[in-house]
Order: C-alpha cells, then sequence, then structure tokens
C-alpha cells in the first residue's frame, strides 16, 4: 500500500511548478485528477522542448503527467463549475497556480472553498506571493531566476550571468508545495482542520539559496565573486572545482591542499599549508592543480585519489551514466503506457518506501479522457 | 498551531542533506533533536563558505540547523547508546546519512529499531542507494551533479561542463527526503505502522532532471547542447536566455520570437516564421538580438517590452535583490541571537500556513545544549 491512498487531489494547475507537486502526490499514491480547460488542456502540452512530439505533445508534459486523470472543464461556464464543486467537495486537497487575483474572480478561493469543504488541505503556487510591486508579474523560472540571484553563483568570474539550464525554481516550488500539503494532512488526520498552504517561486529559490543569501549577510554584502577558472561555487575554496583531464572532465570537492599535492606528486600545492589560502588564492592554486590534471586521464587521477578518500568523481553525459552498474541497479528508468496504448520511457519517483521502489505504468491522460467516468463516479 | 506540533524527530544526520530535510519539518512544527557525538558534534559544523563562524561553528552550519535542539551521544558507549534507543522509542521520525552498515554495526537499523518502536519513521539518505558497486561511494554534492548528467546543463557550448554553484544535490535530496516522511506520518495516522524512508543523492539528482531526462530517453538520446551564448537551457529555442545590454543584462523566457522581433524593430527576425527554427537556428536568431538589445539599456528594453506582455526581467545581483521593495515586502529576514551574544542573520522558511509567514524560535544549538534537559524530559 502506497502511503497517500485514498487521497483525492483536484489539480487546478498548469505548467510546471504545481504539476509537479502533483506528480509527487500521484507517485506517493494519491489520485490525482487534473481538471483542464476544453480544446488547448493544460498549456503545457504544446510547450515543445527540442522540438520533440511525443504521441501529440510535449515530452515534459508526458513527464509532469503521468499517472493523473484529465477531467475536461472550462471553470467559467456555471454547470462545468458545479462539477468541479462537487470534485472539491469530496477532494482532500486542491492545487492551483493561478495568478494573484484570478483564483478569486473563478470563484476558488480559499474562503470560498472552505465553505463547501471545510477539511480541504488547499494549496496554491504564485510567482512572487501576493503583496508587493512583483505580484502580477509572471511567475516564470528563468525570470525568477534572474532576478533573484542565483545567476551569479554558476561559472566563472567573467563570463556573463549564468542560469541554471533547467526549471530548478519550478521544481522547488513544487517541492516545497508537497511539504506543506503533507505537513497538513499531518494536522488534519490529528484534528479534522484543513489548512490553506501557499508557496512562491521566487521565496522558494530564495530559501535553496539560504546558505549563500545568509553568507552575503555576514562578509559585509560583498559582491558574489565566482572562480576565474575551474569553478563549481563561489564561495568556496580550492580545490573545489571542475578539471580538465587528457580524456575528460573530473571534479574535486574539498580536501586539503597539501596533501593533493603529496598524492598527485605536485610540488607547488605542498606550499599551501595555510588553511585560509585555500580560499584567497584558489584561483591560483586552481590553475596550478589544473595544468597538473590536464597532464593524464581521469581514471589514473581516482586510482590514486578514491583510495585515499579524496571526494572526486568522473564527469559524465547520461550516455556513460546509463551504461553504469551503479546507475543500473537503481531500476530508476520505467515504461509508462497511455490509454491507446502509446509507450514512453521516463524516470520513477526516487523515493523508496519499505524496501520498495514507487513506480506506477500509467501515462500521461489525453485531455478529458476521464471526464465521462469521473463525473459518473463522483458528480451524479 | 504549525502543522507538526507534537512531532518529535531524531537527527542522527549530518551535512546538508538530511539536516535540510530536518530543518523543514523543524520549520513545520516539529521537534527537532540532533544526535551529536560529544564535544565535536557533527561533521557539518567546520563545512564552512568564505571561513565564516560564529560561536565555533560554520554559518552554514547555523543556516541549516536553526529551530533544532543538540544532544551529544558517543554511540560507541553502551550508556549512552541505552539512552538514546529509550529516546528512539519515544520519537516519531529519526534520521540519519552514514554509509550503508554503519547503523546495522551500532545497532540502530532500521529492522533492530522496529523492536524498540514499531511506529517510527526511519529516513535514511544515501550517496547512490544501498546496492551495486557505488554503494561504498562518498556522496558529495558536487560528486553527484558530475555523475548525473547535470553539469551538462548549464554554461554555453564552448564552456567546460558547469556545476551548480549551490549544493543543489543535497537540497533537492532533503525536499525527498522530507516528502517521504511525511507521506508516511500521514499514513501511520490510518495504520499506526513506522515506515523505511530511503532516498540516494543520485536518483534525487536524476529526479530533478526528469523532464529533459524523459526527452533524452525518447528523442533517439540525443545529447543536450547548450546554446553558443546566454545560454539558459538546453533544450528550449531563441530567445530563452540572458542577453547583454547597454548597461547591465535582460532575461528573455519563452514567447513568440516574431512579436518580439516586430516590438523590438528587428526586421531580421521576420525569416524566423517556422516556429521549429527557433530551436534548430537558435544560435543565430540569439546572435541577431544580441546585437539589437545591447544598443540599449536594460531599462528602455524592460519598458518597452513589458506592456506588450514579453516575458523579460532584469537580472538581479544579491545588493539589488536584497534591497529591492519587492523583497522586502517578502519579509524574509529573520535574525537570530546566539548563545555567544553573536546574532545569525538569514531568512525564513519558504512556506506559509493559513497566510502566516514561519519563523524560527531558535538558533542553531551548541553540541549537547539540550542533553541535560533532555536526559530529564524523556526519562533516560
Amino acid at each position: 500500500m502506497k502511503p497517500l491512498e485514498d487521497i483525492l487531489v483536484i489539480d487546478l494547475s498548469q505548467f510546471l511548478s504545481a504539476p509537479s507537486a502533483t506528480l509527487r502526490l500521484a507517485d506517493l499514491g494519491a489520485r490525482v485528477i487534473k481538471v483542464e480547460r476544453p480544446i488547448t488542456g493544460d498549456i503545457c502540452r504544446q510547450l515543445y522542448v527540442s522540438n520533440v512530439n511525443l504521441n501529440g505533445e510535449s515530452s515534459i508534459f508526458r513527464a509532469i503527467n503521468r499517472n493523473k486523470e484529465s477531467f475536461q472543464a472550462d471553470l467559467k461556464n456555471d454547470i462545468d463549475k458545479q462539477r468541479v464543486l462537487k470534485l472539491i467537495a469530496k477532494a482532500d486537497i486542491l492545487v492551483h497556480n493561478f495568478r494573484p487575483g484570478v483564483i478569486e474572480r473563478l470563484g476558488f478561493d480559499f474562503e470560498t472553498i472552505k465553505k463547501i469543504n471545510p477539511n480541504i488541505v488547499y494549496g496554491s503556487i504564485s510567482g512572487y506571493g501576493n503583496e508587493g510591486p512583483w505580484k502580477s508579474k509572471p511567475g516564470q523560472d528563468l525570470l525568477a531566476q534572474s532576478l533573484s540571484g542565483i545567476t551569479w553563483l554558476n561559472g566563472t568570474d567573467g563570463n556573463g550571468p549564468t542560469p541554471i539550464g533547467l526549471a530548478l525554481v519550478d521544481i522547488l516550488s513544487g517541492a516545497h508545495l508537497v511539504q506543506g500539503i503533507l505537513a497538513a494532512l499531518v494536522k488534519r488526520s490529528k484534528t479534522g482542520e484543513g489548512s490553506k498552504i501557499s508557496v512562491s517561486m521566487l521565496e522558494s529559490i530564495l530559501d535553496f539559496q539560504f546558505e549563500s543569501i545568509t553568507t552575503f549577510y555576514h562578509d559585509g554584502g560583498q559582491p558574489t565573486v565566482r572562480p576565474k577558472n575551474n569553478s563549481a561555487h563561489a564561495y568556496l575554496g580550492a580545490p573545489y572545482g571542475i578539471y580538465k583531464t587528457k580524456n575528460g572532465y573530473m571534479v574535486l570537492a574539498m580536501g586539503s591542499i597539501p596533501f593533493l599535492g603529496e598524492l598527485l606528486t605536485c610540488e607547488p600545492l605542498k606550499e599551501y599549508t595555510e588553511v585560509a589560502s585555500w580560499f584567497t588564492e584558489r584561483d591560483t592554486i586552481k590553475k596550478v592543480l589544473a595544468d597538473h590534471l590536464s597532464t593524464d586521464t581521469t581514471e589514473k587521477w581516482l586510482s590514486i585519489l578514491e583510495p585515499a578518500d579524496i571526494w572526486c568523481a568522473k564527469v559524465m553525459d547520461w550516455d556513460a551514466l546509463f551504461s553504469e552498474e551503479g546507475f543500473k541497479v537503481l531500476d530508476m528508468i520505467q515504461t509508462v503506457s497511455m490509454s491507446d496504448g502509446f509507450e514512453y520511457k521516463t524516470t520513477r519517483c526516487p523515493i523508496k518506501i519499505d524496501g520498495e521502489y514507487l513506480k506506477s505504468p500509467i501515462g500521461s491522460p489525453k485531455l478529458g479522457e476521464n471526464t465521462e467516468a469521473i463525473v459518473k463516479e463522483l458528480i451524479s | 498551531m504549525r502543522p507538526l506540533e507534537g512531532i518529535l524527530v531524531l537527527e542522527f544526520a549530518q551535512f546538508m542533506a538530511g539536516p535540510s530535510a530536518g530543518l523543514k519539518l523543524a520549520d513545520l512544527g516539529a521537534r527537532v533533536i540532533k544526535i551529536e557525538r560529544p564535544n565535536t558534534g557533527e561533521a557539518g559544523r567546520q563545512i564552512a563558505l568564505k571561513n565564516l563562524f560564529l560561536d565555533d561553528s560554520s554559518l552554514v552550519f547555523h543556516t541549516v540547523n536553526r529551530n533544532k535542539d543538540s544532544y551529544a551521544a558517543n554511540l560507541k558507549d553502551p550508556e549512552d547508546l541505552e539512552r538514546v534507543k529509550k529516546l528512539i522509542s519515544q520519537a516519531d521520525v529519526m534520521t540519519h546519512n552514514f554509509r550503508p552498515g554503519v547503523m546495522e554495526k551500532i545497532g540502530l537499523d532500521f529492522n533492530t529499531i522496529q523492536n524498540i518502536n514499531p511506529k517510527l519513521i526511519y529516513g535514511t539518505v544515501t550517496g547512490y542507494g544501498t546496492e551495486g558497486p557505488w554503494a561504498a561511494k562518498p556522496g558529495q554534492d558536487l560528486l553527484i551533479q558530475a555523475m548525473s548528467g547535470f553539469t551538462n546543463l548549464t554554461g554555453n557550448k564552448d564552456d567546460d561542463p558547469t556545476p551548480v554553484g549551490a549544493a543543489v544535490s543535497d537540497i533537492i535530496t532533503g525536499t525527498h527526503l522530507a516528502h517521504g516522511i511525511l507521506a508516511s506520518l500521514v499514513k501511520r495516522e490510518k495504520t499506526n505502522k513506522g515506515a523505511l524512508v530511503e532516498v540516494s543523492l543520485l536518483e534525487s539528482t536524476l529526479d530533478l532532471q526528469f523532464e529533459v531526462i524523459t526527452t533524452y530517453l525518447n528523442d533517439g538520446n540525443k545529447r543536450p547542447v547548450r546554446a553558443k551564448q546566454g545560454a539558459a537551457n538546453p533544450y528550449l529555442g531563441a530567445p530563452y536566455g540572458i542577453y547583454k545590454t547597454k548597461d547591465k543584462y535582460i532575461a528573455l523566457a519563452m514567447g513568440s520570437l516574431l512579436k518580439l522581433g516586430k516590438i523590438i524593430n528587428c526586421e531580421e527576425i521576420e525569416n524566423y516564421y517556422d516556429t521549429d527554427s527557433w530551436f534548430t537556428k537558435r544560435d543565430e536568431i540569439m546572435d541577431i538580438l544580441r546585437a539589437v538589445l545591447i544598443k540599449e539599456t536594460t531599462k528602455h528594453w524592460l519598458n518597452l517590452l513589458r506592456p506588450e506582455g514579453i516575458w523579460c526581467s532584469d537580472v538581479f545581483d544579491y545588493k539589488t535583490l536584497l534591497e529591492h521593495d519587492a523583497y522586502k515586502v517578502l519579509q524574509m529576514d529573520q535574525k537570530l541571537p546566539l548563545l555567544s551574544g553573536e546574532v545569525v542573520h538569514t531568512i525564513r522558511c519558504p512556506i506559509r500556513v493559513n497566510d502566516e509567514r514561519i519563523f524560527a524560535s531558535k538558533p542553531a544549538p551548541r553540541v549537547g545544549q539540550h542533553t541535560e534537559d533532555i536526559i530529564n524530559e524523556f526519562n533516560l
């Protein structure tokens, strides 16, 4: 039995942030009914990446919305709206990511919903919260990254701002929403009371940077300076970084510089006996290290460093990783199938409970695929 | 009342992944007691950014361990171990990130604990799972970023693989640990049974990439190719990226390239009416946009683009963001006084419950600060 069996989620959200939250709830065992507008459905269905079309729709929609049902409804049409309200009356959780103000106009705000279902756990994701000058700005991942300061943490000094190459803000805000919703369910099972859980993309990506923002508050507000070379972290000293070898790349995490000098027989490194210098002189140290590591293969260096308990690894792409035994034992890839028989591969939920992976064979739904069955089962 | 009030969590976990999960549970109302070795405490107390320390522990430690208690125990000492077992018998949750086999040796592994407290939710973090050739390999954030393919997503085409300059694997793994624990607490209310929740840095970092890995698995295993300059996501076409302006930078998210071209008065863009070309000819399109956007200031472009509904934004550093009204209105900051008289200036939990912000009631503890009190309170 999956932990959230018997939990019903009505999901009014689209794109990635909140839908990634309901995917997690679905994988943990909840039943997720995705309410979608007629004709287009979730706009993400048409948000193609690298022009890949997977059975008529985008591959990211297929990744985010597997293991869910689709209920077609126009929330501005009264008959449809009444149906959705009936669903919500029976639900444990409601999720949306409309911009502030829109949900009130549609009549699905917390105060209204509480009247028809006082025990509901009501979760929402906004871009920038419900107050202040940015409240009506579109909540979009790259824009939130750009405003949050995070683009100055990655890459090397002298390069421009470097955003993270995937939708990290969406995913974090979705993850925080799940945390809030599940905590509220724990409370509800003790007190019977529902809750309202609100998350914003900006607050979530700030929380993600809690280490470096706290550092900024304590270092006198100095500008963030990335390493000039071999960069992996703006606030960490050498050797922390990425290094080119004769046949690829490797990374080195924290470690003692003189000890590295000894292991690698790199004499100049032995002189950095003062720990503080590993940060203040990191660019020079890394350059020395980089020149040295470029003279031999990744495998050679790892064979010296790993037995000495130095934190290091080979940089891999997915081709390389997926052929490794260490990856294969994780059984991370699952095949799911849609109602028309179309099959596709995707990753499974990363959480293991009582020794079992949380898998599901169900692919993403076609728009409105489950409307009739849901009407019969839950509405009429 | 916070949602997790009454929940007792024992945190044997060290460093970032496990403790970041403990922090969320603490902020959501649980009581979190760190079980630390006497005197030195957990190893994370010595991991510092920019060599910053307060009251003998790193600022990073203070950031991720606020709102927790500390109980000092030597798990190799039979008397201490007995007391810890008594504490476990009264707890709801425990977490650790020891390498596979360590807790078995001490006698605090899941199976043994089941005899002491069958209702306990037992959460573990490993680097790569408990089986296979990597089970004993150290799990560290940068290593996992490198091995998981993640470093191939960020940065420009000719850059080295580019890690993210924050503990992204640790933090995402921590969110998944919290998900598994909370879902198991929900289930426990129905079944009265504990659970074993396992996450690993590698699986969680693959899950973080689920959208793009799903695309890769279904597009004939094409390797991600980063844009030549201003790259923001290897899978998205132009204009998605960051551009230099006359004075600063501007971020442009997805949207109609043709509409954008018209607004900024760039006729060349009209040639790209085929939407597939926005991805296939991304580099040349971005070159064209770059040549235009460099001519005016960021403010000029934002004033032109925003009213037209183009998704665009400033690119801020910490100083600009943290002094901005849109940040201040969030009331994200909190200041926590330490026993030493120093004050930790950090940020709060990003989740709001019933429209209330969650602030911590206390700072991170000294090693063993609460040992005596806990012995008395729990009759150990």
